[in-house]
């Protein structure tokens, strides 16, 4: 089966959210795959549903989430099927762990760090505490903090720092996937250039797969090997990152990177005009018709996912 | 981007005539450290020594990371610190000379672009109240002509229909109105200087250029001096004509931008250009090189160069003694380093 081949493959994940004004669809269908040792970069504005993908994913889902449905292969075998149980045990914070945006505030002020960083060890693998300890003190070199860090508090820690000790925690369980939702959005530029550093000795080190989920188009080059492009929900176009930042397919990730300001470049950066659809009154057809400048008549129509030289592509440009 | 090349170009031969309007002198804002409240403990130096001229009309970038001190210098300018040693002069006034009177005069000149537009938003008032209230404070007694201005200014930063506007409040605008509200607040009593937080940091990849092509329009049509302020180099060549780097508390290079983006001779510039990524498949293959260690804590800087510690070019003997004195290897670049001697 071909499925087994891949690390993840996500079949029609639908997430939506009820409120008093109706249901908001976040993630209205994606599919994507990921192969084993590869990063993938769900690259998208606000709102367009990106964070809660990385919810679906490890169903850590809200109070007022309505559909949740689709597929969700890891190593051939359907997560989605698993029991709440079953899921917490093996899957969430055990073969797929998750760096949440803010990792500044994701620390608990009051605990210290190696603690914090031991506890999934402890919890997931039953290790005893200084079997953990241990351990955290090897994650802590992977990532780079230093050792003695481990009895400190988080507020005695840099951002850097603090984004770093996150990152452990998420290996500690020896995950096969990591996603990071916005990694490195709050930090300065040589802490971001220092933590993408380590992100990508961790992947060659260690053979992780990565989902990193960002609106920065720039950095995420830093770690993608493939790019996928998320809007208003849906994915509007899969490609390696090789062909995406040469030439982007969709209209929407053409507009896009042209946003992106060059620095040894005159090339002005374009912006897009209009603003995304409201995720409750979603247009019929193509999301992205209305700001797309090349609208035609066909676009009225919800356009299929188009295989391109094995890139996909949902735009009726490329049927 | 050709129009701001060109312009580039004129400032070169009109720099001489051109006037100036803000001057820095060697301007130190050190904040006291008290232990259990009132013993002395050291001083937070967020501004040590730094000197430029603003010119008419110009726009420069100050670019640094966190914690370097470029927002202490930010708010001493707009007066809301005071600096420990040296002078803020703007329009040949120096700013700790003002009375009561003056600085309502020099906040009416001085227009500030925050960085958090939902924060820098009174949640409570509608726009039309956000926008009225400096015309109140400034002494515009009529309410029509409050009125008028209000319109005028909505129209420039493009938020029409501006009937639309006028009765909403912050959190029903998205990100990108709620920044426009906040220039347009800035430019409502006509300033002639404009001070910009980190103005796009919050924003979108798409709405982030759609907002410095707003502030680089009005900056051309009313001749404003702008201070841009960021952390972030790949912006800077699309809206500033100098950039002035800083590094714990000193401007360490200061140049044209395309000196600084095509040239950088600092060593630390180099580590934020090198540390900037542009969109290219090719840079997940190759780890960057950067400097060791992060920013030095301002209360005891390193001695002689405080860039040193992290520097893979010091010079022994030298960087870690003397502070490296401003030098001008190349016609209007200065580098505040001993590489350059």
């Amino acid at each position: 089966m071909a499925q087994n081949n891949k690390l993840l493959r996500i079949e029609d994940l639908v997430l939506h959210f009820n409120t008093s004004q109706g249901p908001v669809q976040a993630v209205d269908g994606v599919n994507f795959e990921l192969d084993s040792n590869r990063a993938v970069v769900i690259l998208g504005e606000s709102g367009c549903g990106k964070s809660s993908l990385a919810k679906a994913i490890l169903r850590l889902l809200p109070r007022n989430a309505g559909t949740y449905s689709g597929h969700i292969y890891l190593q051939g075998q359907d997560i989605m099927s698993f029991a709440e149980e079953e899921f917490r045990q093996n899957v969430r914070w055990g073969s797929i762990s998750l760096v949440p945006q803010a990792a500044m505030n994701a620390l608990n002020p009051v605990i210290r760090v190696g603690e914090q960083v031991a506890e999934p060890a402890i919890v997931h693998l039953g290790v005893d505490k200084t079997g953990a300890i241990s351990m955290v003190k090897k994650m802590f070199q992977h990532v780079g903090v230093p050792e003695d860090f481990i009895s400190r508090y988080p507020f005695e820690l840099s951002g850097g720092m603090r984004q770093r000790v996150v990152i452990a925690m998420a290996l500690v369980t020896s995950p096969v996937l990591i996603i990071l939702d916005e990694p490195t959005s709050a930090l300065d530029v040589l802490t971001q250039a220092n933590i993408f550093n380590v992100l990508k000795r961790l992947k060659h080190e260690l053979g992780i797969s990565f989902i990193l989920i960002t609106h920065d188009i720039a950095t995420s080059s830093e770690l993608a090997d493939d790019v996928a492009v998320m809007y208003a929900g849906q994915i509007v176009e899969v490609s390696d990152a090789y062909r995406f930042f040469d030439k982007p397919l969709h209209p929407y990730s053409q507009k896009l990177l042209a946003s992106v300001p060059r620095l040894h470049s005159d090339k002005e950066p374009e912006f897009i005009t209009g603003r995304p659809p409201s995720l409750i009154n979603l247009p019929k057809g193509c999301r992205f018709a209305d700001r797309c400048p090349a609208r035609f008549e066909k676009c009225v129509e919800d356009p299929p996912v188009i295989e391109k030289e094995g890139r996909n592509v949902k735009c009726w440009l490329y049927s | 981007m050709i129009s701001s090349v060109s312009q580039v170009k004129d400032t070169e031969k009109e720099e001489s005539k051109r006037k100036i309007l803000l001057s820095i002198e060697d301007l130190r804002v050190w904040f006291e450290l008290k232990r259990f409240g009132f013993s002395h403990a050291g001083y937070v130096k967020a501004v040590d020594g730094v000197t430029f001229d603003v010119h008419d009309s110009e726009t420069i970038a100050v670019v640094g990371e966190s914690g370097c001190g470029k927002s202490s210098l930010m708010k001493t300018i707009l007066g809301l610190y005071k600096p420990t040693e040296g002078k803020v002069v703007f329009d040949d006034k120096d700013l700790s000379e003002l009375d009561t009177k003056g600085m309502h005069w020099y906040h009416s000149n001085v227009g500030y672009v925050q960085q958090d537009p939902y924060g820098a938003l009174p949640p409570f008032m509608n726009v039309q109240k956000i926008l009225e209230e400096p015309l109140i404070v400034g002494g515009i007694k009529d309410k029509e002509e409050r009125i008028q201005r209000v319109h005028t200014a909505m129209d420039e930063v493009k938020l029409t229909p501006v009937d639309d506007f006028l009765q909403k409040y912050p959190h029903m605008l998205s990100g990108g109105q709620q920044q426009r509200v906040v220039i347009a607040r800035a430019m409502i009593m006509g300033p002639k200087f404009l001070v910009a937080d980190e103005p796009v940091s919050m924003l979108d990849a798409s709405v982030r250029v759609e907002i410095l092509k707003l502030l680089r329009g009005l900056q051309e049509m009313h001749n404003l001096s702008v201070i841009y302020i960021t952390h972030d180099l790949s912006t800077v060549s699309y809206f500033s004509e100098r950039i002035f780097v800083m590094y714990a508390g000193n401007l360490i290079e200061k140049a044209k931008v395309r000196q600084v983006l095509d040239n950088p001779l600092h060593p630390y510039t180099v580590a934020l250009l090198t540390g900037t990524s542009e969109p290219d498949a090719k840079n997940a293959e190759t780890l960057k090189e950067l400097p060791p260690g992060e920013p030095p804590s301002l209360v005891n800087p390193p001695t002689g160069c405080r860039f040193h510690p992290r520097c893979s070019k010091a010079i022994q003997g030298l960087c870690e003694v003397k502070f490296p004195p401003e030098f001008e290897p190349e016609p209007g670049h200065f580098v505040s380093c001993w590489l350059y001697q």
